[in-house]
């Protein structure tokens, strides 16, 4: 029951971290990191359920804002590294290759 | 408390302030722009007046207390205490340090007012006041303070303003040498001082470390540790005081403006050894090879710098020579067991020497810097109240009776051959008799005869009143000071060494009335001979001799510079050079280099992971999270 929530869950996480680690459009990682949140999210509701408690919804709330806000910027990120170079490719971006 | 006053801490507060006000007006116009120098003088002169007013409120309070009780402190604040060492900011005055203070304050303040002249359109008009306010305040503290470690630090204060002022044209490379050299030297002397410090604390010090409570535990101090002490004490005032062997900055210190020459021959610096050697008189009473040593180092520097002074054609040097010399007397003094006359010699030198520098200065500054004796003369009629003054300083100077001079020198004199010390006396005599001749040979080569620089002389004028009306002051001081110290012989009955005799542990030897006669004689014959011979050579007009022989030997100061030089001086650069050549980058600095070859390779070998890439950083974070929760699980299991 509880399990097969959960093993969603960690497949949605996995799922966005080999497209964060993988994937060089930009956009692409970012839509990954909205996958992992909303993965974890699913974890909140499914403990939620199992405990019968609210906390769970709250964190889950919690996270929708924060992603909400983080789209925003995020967004306008992206343009600007685009206006910067011109491309949303991430290997373009390597200042700090030592 | 009846002894406590709290506007002891005031007198040196006020130059202090002043000092720091000066300051930060001259920075303020070094950016925006120009302060009058009427103001700069008159903050100037506002706190050494105040100081002096001070001073002589303290003398008449401790002149109103019965003498076996006259002293007055203030303990200001706690400054620090460690263990069985507790120092208190404290001052102490009682009948030696208010006559130190008395002379100090007053011929300070004069200094100022002189200086207001002197300096005038100097560019720097504000700094040199501020270092010169900085002076008289660091001297008042060395007066005042209750303990050594506060004499300290007015030790040190002279020191660095002495090195401030010396160097005070510092444009000049030279002038700034004999700043560095006058710092240089006097360190050497405070570590003797430093040393001298820490020996006394350890031996009697557990019971107060205060002139007044080591005044009365100085009997349990044994004879060695006696004699160490004194002797470490002896090497700091060695050096402030310019002895041998570390008299050889005070010459060089002429590089520095005249009046700041005036303010340490006079008033402050110099006399600070004869201060503290008469301060801790208690101890050196109870060791008399000590005070033997003391003596003869005295009277030899007296001998040495006297010789020097005969040869000597920068009007500045020959000065300072004389000097060194009258130190050399003072020491002498103090070194024989007679300290207030030695301390009534330092009142005395102060009133004529700083008279004859002022003079100096007033005769330079008329012929435009120039200071060699040899392009000057006839300048008499020219400048008469400079001419007089000076005329009356020379006198005391040479020992003239009845003049200042002639009353303190003869007191030591009389001392040493009293207390059996018939050497010192003899080279005494000899050297009052080179006194009297150089004294003159500068005189007569100054203002009589005919110029020998026609142009300079022509240019040449009285100079105005704020520098001559010091000078008549300081001529009456220098006419008049001797007579406060008038021996029995003269109708006299000892004022000053009554009034100091409750702060040292003098003694007056009994001896009969011939004695005192023979001293007196002797001087005065001396003094005669010096004279005419200075007069029989220079008193018609003279051209400068050819320096052969001996006189070419005493003129360069017996090679003594470069004997250091050589000496001292080159072998240490020598080592100096080996170990910054070729230990410094081969032993010590190893370590350094072999610890940022180290991180040099670490951060090469650390760098691949450094790609630049987001991804990757993901990676890493993904791997260390995985981690991390892998660990906590465990734990949990």
């Amino acid at each position: 029951m509880i399990q097969d929530y959960l093993i969603l869950s960690v497949i949605l996480f996995c799922i966005g971290i080999l497209g964060v680690v993988s994937r060089r459009n930009v956009l692409i990682v970012f839509m990954s990191i909205e996958l992992m949140l909303n993965a974890a999210n699913l974890a909140f509701i499914a403990f939620s359920r199992f405990h019968v408690s609210m906390d769970g919804h709250v964190l889950a709330m919690m996270v929708m804002a924060v992603a909400a806000a983080e789209a925003a910027l995020a967004l306008a990120v992206v343009i600007l590294l685009h206006r910067h170079k011109g491309k949303l490719d991430t290997n373009v971006f390597s200042l700090l290759k030592g | 408390m009846e002894h406590t006053v709290s506007y002891l801490g005031l007198i040196p507060l006020f130059p202090l302030m002043g000092a720091l006000v000066l300051g930060v007006m001259h920075i303020y116009s070094c950016s925006r722009g120009k302060i009058p120098e009427k103001l700069y003088a008159g903050i100037a002169c506002v706190g050494p007046v105040i100081s002096f007013i001070y001073a002589l409120i303290v003398f008449f309070q401790l002149k109103g207390m019965p003498p076996e009780s006259r002293f007055l402190v203030h303990d200001a604040f706690t400054w620090f205490s460690v263990g069985d060492l507790h120092i208190t900011m404290g001052f102490l005055a009682d009948p030696l340090s208010s006559l130190m203070l008395l002379f100090v304050t007053f011929i300070g303040s004069l200094i100022h007012i002189y200086s207001i002249g002197y300096m005038a359109k100097d560019e720097n008009f504000g700094k040199f006041f501020s270092y010169m306010n900085l002076f008289l305040g660091s001297m008042l503290i060395l007066v005042l303070g209750s303990g050594p470690v506060v004499m300290f630090v007015g030790w040190e204060g002279v020191g660095l303003c002495s090195y401030l002022l010396i160097s005070y044209y510092s444009e000049d490379t030279d002038n700034v040498l004999a700043g560095n050299k006058a710092f240089i030297v006097n360190r050497i002397g405070d570590l003797g001082f430093l040393l001298g410090m820490a020996f006394l604390f350890w031996a009697i010090g557990a019971g107060g470390f205060d002139y007044l409570s080591l005044r009365e535990n100085s009997h349990l101090l044994t004879p060695g540790i006696g004699l160490v002490v004194c002797l470490l004490l002896f090497v700091g005032a060695c050096g402030k005081s310019a002895q041998i062997p570390l008299f050889v900055w005070l010459p060089d210190a002429m590089a520095g403006p005249t009046p700041v020459s005036a303010l340490i021959h006079a008033a402050t610096m110099v006399t600070a050894g004869v201060y503290m050697v008469a301060r801790f008189s208690f101890i050196y009473a109870h060791v008399p090879i000590a005070g033997t040593v003391v003596a003869w180092t005295g009277i030899l520097t007296a001998l040495l710098a006297a010789i020097f002074g005969m040869f000597q054609r920068d009007i500045k040097k020959i000065l300072a020579y004389s000097t060194v010399s009258q130190l050399g007397y003072m020491f002498a003094g103090v070194g024989v067991a007679a300290y207030s006359a030695g301390i009534f010699h330092v009142f005395t030198h102060a009133f004529f020497k700083a008279l004859l520098f002022l003079g100096a200065g007033a005769v330079i500054y008329a012929l435009h810097h120039e200071q060699d004796i040899w392009k000057m003369g006839g300048l008499k009629d020219k400048m008469p109240k400079t001419y007089w003054t000076m005329l009356i300083g020379a006198l005391a100077l040479a020992g003239c009776p009845p003049f200042a001079g002639f009353f303190s020198k003869d007191e030591i004199l009389f001392s040493a051959l009293a207390t059996g010390h018939t050497g010192i006396w003899v080279i005494g005599v000899t050297v009052a008799g080179i006194t009297a001749y150089y004294t003159f040979r500068m005189i007569f080569l100054v203002f009589h005869g005919t110029p020998r620089d026609k142009e300079a002389f022509d240019h040449a004028e009285e100079a105005p009143g704020v520098m001559t009306i010091p000078l008549i002051v300081l001529a009456v001081g220098a006419l008049f000071a001797g007579f406060l110290n008038l021996p029995s012989i003269f109708g006299g009955n000892l004022n000053v060494s009554h009034w100091l005799a409750p702060s040292l542990v003098d003694h007056h030897p009994h001896v009969g009335i011939s004695v005192e006669l023979l001293a007196i004689a002797t001087s005065v014959i001396a003094f005669a001979i010096g004279i005419t011979i200075a007069y029989r050579k220079f008193g018609m007009g003279a051209e400068e001799p050819e320096y052969t022989g001996f006189a070419k030997f005493g003129y360069n100061k017996f090679y003594i510079d470069e004997l250091y030089n050589t000496v001292l001086i080159k072998p240490y650069k020598a080592i100096g050079s080996v170990i910054w050549k070729s230990l410094e980058p081969n032993v010590t600095d190893l370590p350094v280099k072999l610890s940022s070859w180290l991180y040099q390779k670490a951060g090469a070998a650390f760098k691949v992971f450094q790609v630049g890439y987001v991804r990757i950083y993901a990676i890493y974070m993904v791997i260390g999270l995985s981690i991390m929760s892998l660990l906590l699980s465990q734990s949990l299991n």
